[in-house]
């Protein structure tokens, strides 16, 4: 069974924010404007996570991507009263927006603040409503969501070596913040396959998860950075 | 006298003060009950712009996905901790004094269980989906817990509330109040026969006892909608009894409330007495030292472990953004009522009623600091933001104090707020409107 995950290279990240803009636009995310935004209500499935360190002058900043972590034991799933979330057999961790009544019980239960939630109708600027990507449903007002691991893409390299008669090679699912990624920073593929490229980036020894204390069991994993020299 | 005693024995006075209420209505019932209305209705304007644009309309944002609707939520179920659980206490350990206030006990469990939920469902982003907590529920999520418990508590506080009203709906029926209808059908042809009295008498000893767990429970399955997570300083084991003592510490102070203002409006000064007042005070004393002493073990826990999450969000309540509520829920909620209770001298009415308002002011506070600090302070760092509540969320929590009290206000113009034929069980010449027995007073001396 496939067991999707994801390896974030932090050493290769510069903080660009491209993964970020390109989630946006593969999951028909809504623009919420720069009042609701300043309220904390702007959605992010991909959101890079920042740290200072030091002072203002001599210090560094540390940049974190941060999709869903799709747990293996998701404190998110445990809690919604009407199973609009779910884990399924592949690992991931789904949403059924027609489903969610808004409770936001998830919302306060994700240790890792990853999920988001739709205060108002989602809305774009002008053009931009008219380019909205088919294969991602649009969420109406009052529900949650989150990163899917573009679950579409999935579906879509599956059902096309399906077609082919074969099995689904190896980095033939790529997310749209992998793809876009200008340091190639980003992994993704499948776990339980030894051979797989994210299988042995996780056996590195620079690999740790989030807040793994917690029992939650991420597929996401991330390579520390490397020593650095000024 | 004798004469005029001899007539009312079979049926009381319409102008007798404990139906007085119910048998005539002057201009400030009106006047109150037009005040109540229209704040509700202010609520339910707040409401419908809420449900039309969205939760928006709102203060919330990320990371404080809950704030005051989840608060209220916590607080009227406290609340309701009042009536049921006190009056069944006292009722299962045969406290003689209990007989004039388990009525307006209960009936205030009746009617903050009926505004406390219904936060939650002001708090859902999609409440025309609400069925599908029925269609989809799933039973390992706490909130369906939350469900359960508190509509079995509902509908057992309701049949405990109905049981011992029947014999004073037969008595109203009696005495020709209107709509006759009414009290002939809902007093189920009470005749107050002596098989009548077992039958019912064994009932309300079965509830009494049935419901003492069924309250527990439900306060216990509130705490753990936040214990069951992992965030920090809701992840506790002492939840579910640190909230069941707050419930009933803030559902005794209503109680004291309740009574002073009926007393006052409806002239019960001969039924609601300082010793009510003095001996509810002692009970509110009790909570006032195991709360605090909840308290001081759950701060005092996480202080010492130090764990980096949990002090976050424990620092920013004793020294941070929410310290001026944090300190003033410590003085509203120990201080205050407990130099008050303490003294023998100050549990007069006034001192209860002084101390029981600082409680509730302070609990209201107790459950917003314990729902809003952990959320605002998430453990990924992500970027600060400052929960206000909105207009539409102060307008529905005033229209849930104005729907609670109107509700009660409305059930004590209906029935007689006063259990009248408990106290001519316990021995009270009700229709004499004099105390011959000192039921009222002491139970041991009653027993002798």
């Amino acid at each position: 069974m496939t067991r999707w995950g994801m390896v974030i290279d932090l050493d290769r990240c510069s903080g660009c924010q491209a993964c970020v803009v390109a989630c946006r636009q593969e999951n028909n995310i809504p623009v919420v404007g720069r009042e609701q935004a300043a309220m904390g209500r702007a959605i992010f499935w991909m959101q890079i996570i920042e740290e200072r360190e030091g002072g203002h002058n001599e210090g560094r900043t540390r940049y974190l991507p941060r999709p869903c972590m799709h747990c293996d034991n998701p404190p998110c799933v445990k809690v919604c009263p009407v199973g609009a979330t779910y884990r399924n057999p592949e690992g991931l961790v789904g949403q059924i927006y027609a489903r969610c009544i808004g409770c936001r019980y998830c919302t306060a239960a994700c240790p890792y603040t990853a999920r988001y939630f739709n205060w108002y109708e989602p809305s774009w600027e002008p053009p931009r409503e008219k380019s909205l990507n088919p294969d991602v449903y649009v969420r109406p007002k009052g529900v949650v969501e989150k990163c899917s691991f573009c679950v579409h893409r999935i579906r879509k390299a599956q059902r096309k070596a399906k077609d082919e008669n074969r099995e689904i090679e190896d980095g033939e699912v790529i997310p749209a913040c992998a793809e876009t990624c200008p340091s190639k920073a980003i992994h993704f593929g499948d776990l339980d396959d030894p051979d797989s490229e994210v299988s042995k980036l996780a056996g590195s020894r620079r690999a740790f998860r989030l807040e793994e204390f917690l029992g939650t069991d991420p597929k996401v994993i991330y390579l520390r950075e490397g020593e650095w020299s000024e | 006298m004798n004469n005029r005693s001899a007539s009312i024995a079979v049926a009381i006075s319409v102008d007798h003060p404990l139906v007085k209420p119910v048998s005539t209505s002057g201009g400030g019932f009106y006047v109150t009950a037009f005040a109540l209305l229209i704040v509700m209705g202010w609520a339910f304007i707040a409401w419908l712009t809420q449900y039309i644009r969205g939760l928006g309309v709102s203060g919330l944002d990320r990371p404080v996905y809950w704030g005051v609707y989840i608060t209220n939520f916590v607080f009227f179920v406290g609340i309701s901790h009042a009536g049921t659980l006190i009056s069944a206490i006292l009722r299962v350990t045969g406290s003689e004094w209990r007989r004039p206030i388990t009525r307006a006990a209960e009936a205030i469990t009746v009617f903050a269980l009926m505004v406390g939920p219904i936060n939650v469902f002001f708090d859902l982003g999609r409440p025309d989906r609400v069925l599908n907590m029925f269609l989809h529920g799933q039973l390992k999520s706490p909130l369906m817990w939350d469900v359960i418990c508190i509509s079995t508590y509902l509908v057992s506080s309701l049949v405990y509330l109905y049981l011992p009203l029947i014999p004073d709906i037969a008595e109203l029926r009696d005495t020709g109040i209107r709509p006759r209808w009414f009290y002939r059908l809902l007093s189920l042809n009470w005749r107050g026969t002596e098989k009548q009295k077992h039958i019912l008498e064994k009932m309300i000893r079965v509830m009494a006892i049935a419901i003492i767990p069924i309250a527990v429970s439900v306060h216990t399955v509130v705490s753990w909608v936040f214990a069951m997570t992992i965030q920090p300083m809701w992840h506790s084991t002492i939840f579910g009894p640190y909230f069941v003592v707050g419930a009933i510490f803030s559902g005794i102070a209503s109680i004291i409330i309740a009574m002073a203002i009926l007393r006052k409006v409806y002239h019960l000064e001969d039924y609601l007495k300082p010793i009510h007042f003095n001996n509810l005070g002692i009970l509110l004393l009790v909570m006032t030292c195991l709360w605090v002493y909840f308290t001081f073990a759950e701060y005092l826990t996480t202080f010492y472990g130090g764990e980096p999450a949990h002090m976050a969000v424990f620092y920013s309540k004793l020294t941070g953004e929410f310290a001026p509520m944090f300190w003033s829920m410590g003085i509203l909620c120990f201080i205050i009522p407990f130099v008050i209770l303490a003294v023998g001298r100050f549990r007069t009415i006034t001192g209860t009623v002084i101390a029981s308002i600082s409680v509730n002011i302070g609990m209201w506070l107790e459950r917003y600091t314990i729902v809003v600090p952990s959320l605002s302070n998430p453990r990924l760092p992500i970027s600060e933001i400052t929960y206000y509540p909105s207009w539409v969320e102060i307008s529905i929590t005033a229209g849930c104090f104005a729907g609670l009290t109107f509700f009660y206000v409305m059930f004590s113009k209906i029935f007689p707020i006063i259990s009248i034929w408990e106290l001519k069980e316990g021995g009270v010449d009700v229709a004499a409107g004099e105390v011959i027995s000192s039921a009222a007073t002491s139970g041991k001396k009653r027993m002798q």
